[in-house]
């Protein structure tokens, strides 16, 4: 048969850019690809056992060879051994399997943060300094990187299949997933969450760069306003200071330095706060109320958007003296018209 | 005898074509009419009228099936819109898992056979029999109104509040379709119970039992149990569309995580509705090619129960990368894993049902051999997924599609056809012919794994399932994918034609063409309207191939 060389090239360059295995370009990639080279390992063992059998008992005991079968009623010692051997296998798999998603699933304790929003069809990712990307991630590698995630709408799920890591992106609620990339490069992003019409345009890609490429990247993409700055213009015209404006008589608590510690509640239950516990106490107050404070603060659900929420945390967790109270308080009075410059508002 | 037919390979043994003839009166020619047929309380008859039924419904699920493969050819979204594509999968889903995979073998064979099976003369509530096909066709038809409106684009998995918010397609329609044919389902499985219980034969112990009986009791615990709950999520859908009760939307309190909690809680048992009918089938089908008792009969029934009983204790399996609590994860992957192992016992059971047998190759055991092949697969790669870790990068991937359909096509589908050509001379009279059935089996064969063995690729890959468009490098595998697809349309389509040609020009079965033990082959094809002349006594086990020799022998010596 003859092949076209036009053919033949289209052929070839078709195969060469196809893909069979995935590139491991994080830390996790190559104890999530372990596990699976077991798995498979297994599977083909069992599929090769299994065919063993059938094939091996079809030849030696075809009617032709064996024209009248010999009951048997059933052998425990056998039926034990194939409970007891598969039944071990699972078992290893299943710590294998837990040890596993513990490693993705629980961050390092020095790991940066970004925060992602997702909605109906894209993603948009917004780093701590105030760069904002749509459908597309910036990170450093050698360093690990915790994602903060939420839905505007229906369910999302985030995924960079070439890290290993997934997560659903819920509606009202945070999830996280982390990563260390370890070569540069750019990766696709995929929503694995069936989300609407155009589900497999929610796409993105996410580019791993050198720490200096990073910096360099940050410097160029700065918005001028970190998030916590954004946050503390929201925090200050939403008239939050109104209330939490850390002086002792102050008709709800002081935030300074409330991020990551354990608070009393009036109904007597001890939470620690967190990013989760920031949010839900902004939308829904009257759950969340401090001991010893009246349950006055009205909610804010459907009046700040997802961004703005992210804001609003960021700039509580940058709370860590009374002092940025203060001087918060002074950007309320003074400097809401104009816009803050970005390192004035800095101790 | 029928010396023409026998061979030293093959069992079958059909009457002397030239002087057999089928019975005078039997269930199909018992009664004529139309009506005769829709009010009907004659279990078979309502078991043929599922069969057609849920043939039909699967040439359109096939049909959704065909043209999601087809778009997916190519990498760009170029073959239909989006929302079309979305609605494809989602008529796909919902087609064949509500209305093909769930009734399949318990409404058809299962209806068929297991008050004969028992040796009974019709299920316990004959007129609920019917009423559940009725049950069935309005879902059906609601469905198909669905289609017909232009669509619904949920994903048969109805995921809020995608479903309640954000869609204006005929969410409502296709949701009261699973609401009405779940009551069908319910209803076949209250039936079956009720009759497995009660209305055995005398000295038809449960030991005694086919397994095929053992795995359509578990299956109808699952349906009775567990198809309520589907119902109540349903409902809770319509209801937050409808009036906005905020169950599931969390600006009013609620959690959007519930409704999967609920869905899952049936719909993971669900699973095993479907499969556990199918591996009945197999038990039956390969005791009879090999003429042996069931190796470990006891453990075979078990297993059936254990995988009932687990099977409901695992639903937040499908929930490990949504933020369930680490402790719940863990709990559940365990249990994942403990599922796992009756069905492990039950393939290494049917291997040794082999051991020692006197085995022949006839259609409905080349299928058996299919689903041993790809129901392993099936089953193992599901343990890939109920490993916490791993399920991260594999879950919502085209791997949960390859591992879902080697089980309910390579596993379910294949059992359902094996189960088909093992009791279509029973249930017809007929023969269809058997090399052409062994070459669909064998097309069937090949043509499903060159469909789902590249997805398992795809899905490591990180390919999104329900991906209307897709990254070219991904290209490859999808074109073997969509190559596959169409042999396998090939495969399933050659049965529909032999097997109706059969019923007008098939040779006559006879009573037992197969020699096979169950009491369904004691009595004429197709049988009776009340089955059995007489009562029948039992006393004697299940798969007992001597004692069938021994009659055999002693009918020759009288007639001789």
């Amino acid at each position: 048969m003859h092949i076209s060389p036009v053919m033949w090239q289209f052929l070839t360059k078709w195969l060469a850019n196809s893909a069979l295995f995935p590139r491991e370009a994080s830390t996790v990639a190559p104890w999530a690809d372990a596990l699976y080279f077991f798995l498979v390992g297994m599977t083909v063992v069992g599929l090769v056992l299994v065919g063993i059998l059938v094939i091996g008992f079809s030849i030696r005991y075809r009617k032709s060879v064996h024209p009248v079968a010999t009951q048997i009623e059933g052998s425990t010692l056998l039926e034990a051994t194939w409970t007891i051997i598969p039944l071990a296998i699972f078992l290893v798999t299943f710590v294998w399997g837990a040890l596993l998603y513990f490693r993705i699933y629980n961050p390092p304790a020095n790991s940066m943060n970004i925060y992602v929003v997702g909605k109906q069809w894209m993603w948009k990712a917004e780093h701590p300094g105030g760069q904002h990307e749509i459908n597309a991630l910036h990170v450093p590698i050698g360093r690990p990187v915790q994602l903060t995630m939420i839905s505007q709408d229906v369910f999302h799920s985030f995924s960079i299949p070439d890290f290993r890591v997934k997560r659903e992106v819920i509606p009202g609620r945070y999830s996280t997933v982390w990563f260390e990339a370890t070569d540069a490069g750019t990766y696709h992003i995929f929503c694995t969450q069936y989300c609407g019409t155009k589900h497999s345009g929610m796409i993105g890609e996410v580019t791993a760069m050198t720490q200096e490429d990073y910096d360099k990247w940050t410097q160029e993409s700065t918005s001028g306003m970190s998030l916590a700055q954004n946050g503390e213009r929201l925090f200050a015209s939403m008239e939050c200071t109104a209330c939490h404006n850390g002086t002792a008589t102050a008709r709800g608590p002081n935030l300074a330095g409330v991020y990551g510690s354990k608070l009393t509640l009036t109904n007597g239950q001890q939470v620690l706060v967190t990013d989760g516990y920031l949010r839900d106490a902004i939308l829904n107050p009257s759950q969340h109320v401090t001991a010893g404070f009246a349950p006055i603060m009205p909610t804010y659900q459907g009046q700040i958007s997802e961004d703005g929420l992210i804001d609003l945390v960021e700039y509580i967790k940058s709370l860590n003296s009374n002092y940025r109270v203060q001087q918060t308080l002074g950007t309320s009075q003074s400097d809401l018209a104009a816009p803050t410059t970005p390192g004035m508002v800095k101790p | 005898m029928s010396a023409a037919t026998i061979s030293s390979n093959t069992i079958l043994s059909l009457p002397d074509q030239r002087t057999a003839s089928m019975p005078k009166r039997h269930y199909i020619n018992n009664e004529d009419g139309m009506l005769s047929w829709l009010l009907t309380g004659d279990h078979k008859r309502i078991a043929m009228l599922y069969l057609f039924s849920i043939t039909f419904f699967f040439f359109i699920g096939g049909a959704f099936a065909g043209l999601i493969r087809l778009e997916l050819l190519t990498p760009q979204p170029d073959l239909v819109a989006s929302d079309t594509y979305n609605k494809f999968f989602t008529m796909h889903g919902i087609i064949m898992i509500f209305l093909f995979l769930v009734p399949s073998v318990p409404a058809t064979l299962g209806n068929f056979l297991i008050p004969i099976m028992i040796g009974a003369k019709d299920l316990a509530f004959p007129k609920i029999n019917l009423l559940s096909w009725y049950l069935y066709l309005i879902g059906g038809t609601f469905t198909l109104a669905a289609l017909v409106l232009g669509g619904v684009d949920t994903g048969w998995t109805f995921t809020t509040p995608l479903s309640t918010h954000y869609l204006n397609t005929h969410v409502i329609t296709a949701a009261t379709a699973i609401f009405v044919a779940g009551f069908a389902s319910i209803f076949t499985g209250l039936n079956f119970i009720v009759t497995i219980h009660r209305m055995r034969a005398p000295g038809m112990t449960w030991f005694r039992l086919p397994l095929f009986v053992w795995s359509n009791y578990a299956a109808s615990i699952l349906m009775v149990l567990g198809t309520p709950v589907l119902a109540i999520a349903i409902v809770l859908v319509a209801l937050e569309r409808l009036i906005g009760i905020g169950v599931f939307d969390p600006t009013k309190g609620g959690d959007p995580l519930l409704f999967q909690h609920l869905f899952w809680f049936y719909s993971h048992p669900a699973v095993y509705i479907m499969i556990l009918p199918g591996m009945g089938v197999i038990s039956e089908v390969i005791s009879t090619f090999s003429r042996k008792r069931v190796f470990g009969y006891s453990a075979v029934a078990f297993s059936s129960v254990a995988i009932a009983v687990f099977g409901f204790f695992v639903w937040a399996h499908h929930m490990f990368i949504m933020g369930v609590s680490n402790y719940s994860a863990l709990v559940f992957s365990l249990l994942t894993m403990l599922v796992a192992v009756p069905s492990a016992i039950k393939i290494f059971n049917w291997a040794f049902t082999l051991q020692k047998g006197s085995i022949t190759f006839e259609t409905p055991m080349i299928y058996a051999f299919g689903f041993m092949g790809l129901f392993t697969i099936g089953g193992l790669t599901g343990v890939f997924l109920g490993a916490l870790g791993m399920d991260i990068h594999l879950t919502e991937t085209y791997f949960i599609v390859a591992h879902f359909h080697y089980v309910m096509v390579g596993g379910m589908l294949m059992a359902f056809l094996a189960g088909i050509h093992f009791w279509w001379p029973k249930m017809t009279g007929r023969m269809y012919s058997e090399p052409l059935s062994k070459l669909s089996a064998v097309i069937s064969f090949i043509g499903f794994n060159l469909t789902f063995m590249p997805q398992f690729i795809l899905g490591y890959l990180g390919m999104p399932r329900r991906y209307h468009a897709y990254p070219a490098e991904f290209q490859v595998l999808n074109v073997l994918s969509t190559a596959g697809a169409t042999v396998l349309g090939v495969g399933f389509t050659l049965p529909l034609l032999y097997l109706a040609w059969s019923l007008k020009y098939g040779e006559i079965a006879g009573n037992n063409p197969w020699q096979a033990t169950g009491l369904e082959w004691q009595i004429q094809s197709p049988p009776l309207t009340e089955n059995f002349t007489e009562v029948p006594v039992i006393d004697y086990e299940a798969y007992d191939y001597e004692r069938l020799e021994r009659k055999h022998a002693n009918e020759v010596t009288t007639v001789g």
